[in-house]
C-alpha cells in the first residue's frame, strides 16, 4: 500500500512539474506519454523476464516430473541459465533461406512477439494498476491475440518451403478454430459478469451468496463456469500451440512453420509463445479465479497484497501448463480438429444457452 | 447402455487425463536419480574394462614374455608387437602397441595372458585431441601400469576366486 502511495506522489509531482514547464495543456499530454511509454517499458520489461524465468521454471518441473534434477550448472540452482540461452541464441548465426522473402522473413517474428506483448495492454494486475482500463478490454484481448495468426502465416509464405508453408496452414487453422470455442466460453463469463472490462469481471466474483459468508473462492466463476473453464484453458493450450497441442514442435512427425528459423529469430518465437502462455494464464486467473481477490474474507489473507494473489493464482495455472507437457502425448493434427470443431464447440453453445437460461430463471445467481 | 454412459462421464470428466497427470505429479516429489558427474560417480566394478596397462614383477621386471596371444586373440587387431632375445637369453618385446582408436574393450587380451602382464583397468577419463594420441606405446602402457600397480593388483586378488 506504501507503494502505492508512492506511486500516486510521484505521478502528482511529475504532472505538476510537466504543467509548469510546458503549461496546463501540453503539459498534461506530455505528462501523459511519457508516463504511459515508461510503464509501457517497465510491463514490457516485467514480460521479457517472466519469459525467460519461464523456460528455466519449465525445463526444471519437466525436469523433476522426469526424475531428473534440470538444469543447475548456470548460476546457483540455474537462475543464470536463461541468460545464458539468450546469449546463445543472440550469437547464432540467423540462417535466410535464398528464395525467402528477405523482410517478411525478419517480419514474421516481430509481428509474433509484438501481438504477444500488445495484448497486456489491458490486463489488470490489481485494481489500481492496469496500463489502460478500457471498458471494451476483453473484446480488445480476443482481437489481438488473434492477430498472432499473422505472425505464423506469414513465416511459413515467407520460407518459401513447401514444408513450413503445410506447417503455417496446420497451425493457423489450428488457433483459429480454437478462438471459437475460446470466444463463446468467454461470451459465457461476460453474460454472467455483464461486463467487459477485465476489472469489473474481477469486481463481479467478489460478490455472491458465498463471497457474503467469507467463502469467496466458492463465489468465483471457476465453479458455475466449470465446463467452461475447461473449455477455455484447453482452447489456450491449443491456442499457444503448447504440449499436447505442440505441434510445430513434433519435427520428428511432422514439420512446424518455424523449420526455416534459426538463431534469435526463433528465440522471438518461442519468446512470443511464452508471452502468450503467460497472458493466457493471467486471463484465466482473472477470468475464472477471482483475479486478485483473496480466496478467504479473513484479516490474514486480506493483509497479502492483491497483487500476489494474481501472481500465486497465474503460476498455478502456468504449472499446470508445463504439468501437461511433461504428461500428455501429443494429439494427431485430424484429432486436434476433431476436438475443437466436434466437442468444444458444441458444448460451449449448449453451455452458452444453459447459462442464458439460467439467468433468466429465478435461480440466478448473478443479480 | 450402461457401458455407454460410463464411457461418457470418463471422457467429459477427463478421468483418464488426470490419472496421468497424478502420476507425473508423483514423479515432481520423488528422488532424483541424476548423478552429477564430474563430482559424482556411479559405483564401478572390479572388472571394469577401461584403459590398458602394461605389468611388471615386484622386482621390477615386466610380465610380459612376448607369447603373443592378445595378439592374435584381439578381434579388433589392435595390438602390435614385435620380440627379440634378450641378453640374459628371455624373450621380451621390443614393441607393444596397443591402437586405443581400434580397440574395441572386449577384454580378451587380459583374459588371453598367461602372466597377467597386459590387463585393462578401471581409468576411462582419458582423452586424445588427435588419433596418434590414441597410439599406446609399450612405454606408455608400462607408465600406466606402474602408476596404478596397487589398484590393479587388488582388483585382480577380488577376481581371482571366481576364476
Amino acid at each position: 500500500m506504501d507503494l502505492l502511495g508512492l506511486y500516486a506522489k510521484i505521478i502528482a509531482t511529475g504532472l505538476t512539474f510537466a504543467q509548469g514547464m510546458l503549461g496546463p495543456e501540453l503539459g498534461a499530454a506530455v505528462f501523459t506519454l511519457v508516463k504511459t511509454s515508461v510503464l509501457i517499458g517497465v510491463m514490457v520489461g516485467a514480460i521479457l523476464g517472466a519469459v525467460a524465468y519461464l523456460t528455466l521454471l519449465e525445463r526444471k518441473v519437466i525436469g523433476y516430473m522426469q526424475v531428473r534434477i534440470g538444469p543447475n550448472r548456470v548460476g546457483p540452482l540455474g537462475l543464470l541459465q536463461p541468460i545464458a540461452d539468450g546469449v546463445k541464441l543472440v550469437f547464432k548465426e540467423i540462417i535466410i533461406p535464398s528464395g525467402a522473402d528477405k523482410v517478411l522473413f525478419v517480419l514474421a517474428p516481430i509481428v509474433a512477439l509484438t501481438v504477444a506483448m500488445a495484448a497486456w495492454a489491458v490486463v489488470p494486475f490489481s485494481p489500481q494498476v492496469v496500463l489502460a482500463n478500457v471498458n471494451a478490454g476483453l473484446l480488445y484481448i480476443m482481437a489481438i491475440t488473434s492477430m498472432g495468426v499473422y505472425g505464423i502465416i506469414v513465416a511459413g509464405w515467407a520460407s518459401n518451403s513447401k514444408y513450413a508453408f503445410l506447417g503455417a496452414m496446420r497451425a493457423a487453422a489450428q488457433i483459429v478454430s480454437y478462438e471459437i470455442a475460446m470466444g463463446f466460453a468467454l461470451v459465457c463469463v461476460l453474460m454472467v459478469s455483464q461486463s467487459l472490462n477485465l476489472s469489473d469481471i474481477v469486481g463481479g466474483q467478489e460478490k455472491g451468496y458465498f463471497a457474503s459468508m467469507g467463502l469467496n473462492f466458492l463465489s468465483w466463476n471457476w465453479l458455475p463456469l466449470a465446463p467452461m473453464l475447461l473449455v477455455y484453458f484447453i482452447s489456450g493450450v491449443a491456442e499457444t500451440q503448447r504440449a499436447p497441442f505442440d505441434m510445430a514442435e513434433g519435427e520428428s512427425e511432422i514439420v512446424g512453420f518455424h523449420v526455416e528459423y534459426s538463431g534469435m529469430l526463433f528465440g522471438v518465437f518461442s519468446m512470443a509463445e511464452y508471452a502468450n502462455m503467460i497472458l493466457v494464464s493471467f486471463l484465466t486467473a482473472i477470468m475464472f479465479f477471482g483475479g486478485w481477490a483473496a480466496p478467504l474474507d479473513s484479516t490474514l489473507f486480506n493483509a497479502i497484497p492483491g497483487f500476489f494473489w494474481l501472481l500465486g493464482k497465474v503460476l498455478c495455472v502456468l504449472i499446470l501448463f508445463l504439468w501437461f507437457r511433461a504428461t500428455f502425448p501429443r494429439y494427431r493434427y485430424d484429432q486436434i480438429m476433431r476436438l475443437g470443431w466436434k466437442v468444444f464447440i458444441p458444448l460451449t453453445i449448449v453451455w452458452l444457452v444453459l447459462i442464458a437460461a439460467w439467468m433468466q430463471t429465478p435461480f440466478s445467481i448473478w443479480r | 447402455m450402461a457401458e455407454k454412459i460410463r464411457e461418457f462421464f470418463k471422457t467429459f470428466l477427463l478421468l483418464e487425463l488426470l490419472k496421468g497427470m497424478a502420476v507425473t505429479g508423483r514423479h515432481l516429489f520423488a528422488r532424483k536419480t541424476t548423478v552429477q558427474y564430474p563430482e559424482e560417480h556411479t559405483p564401478q566394478s572390479h572388472r571394469f574394462r577401461g584403459l590398458h596397462a602394461l605389468r611388471r614383477y615386484p622386482n621390477g621386471e615386466e610380465r610380459c614374455i612376448a607369447c603373443k596371444l592378445c595378439e592374435a586373440v584381439c578381434p579388433a587387431l589392435a595390438i602390435t608387437i614385435e620380440s627379440e632375445e634378450r641378453a640374459d637369453g628371455t624373450r621380451r618385446t621390443t614393441r607393444y602397441d596397443i591402437d586405443l582408436n581400434k580397440c574395441i574393450f572386449c577384454g580378451f587380451c587380459e583374459e588371453s595372458c598367461p602372466v597377467d602382464s597386459i590387463v585393462e583397468t578401471r581409468i576411462l577419463e582419458y582423452h586424445g585431441e588427435k588419433r596418434s594420441d590414441l597410439h599406446y606405446t609399450k612405454e606408455m602402457l608400462l607408465a600406466v601400469g606402474d602408476r596404478y600397480e596397487a589398484e590393479i593388483a587388488k582388483d585382480r586378488a577380488s577376481d581371482a576366486a571366481y576364476r
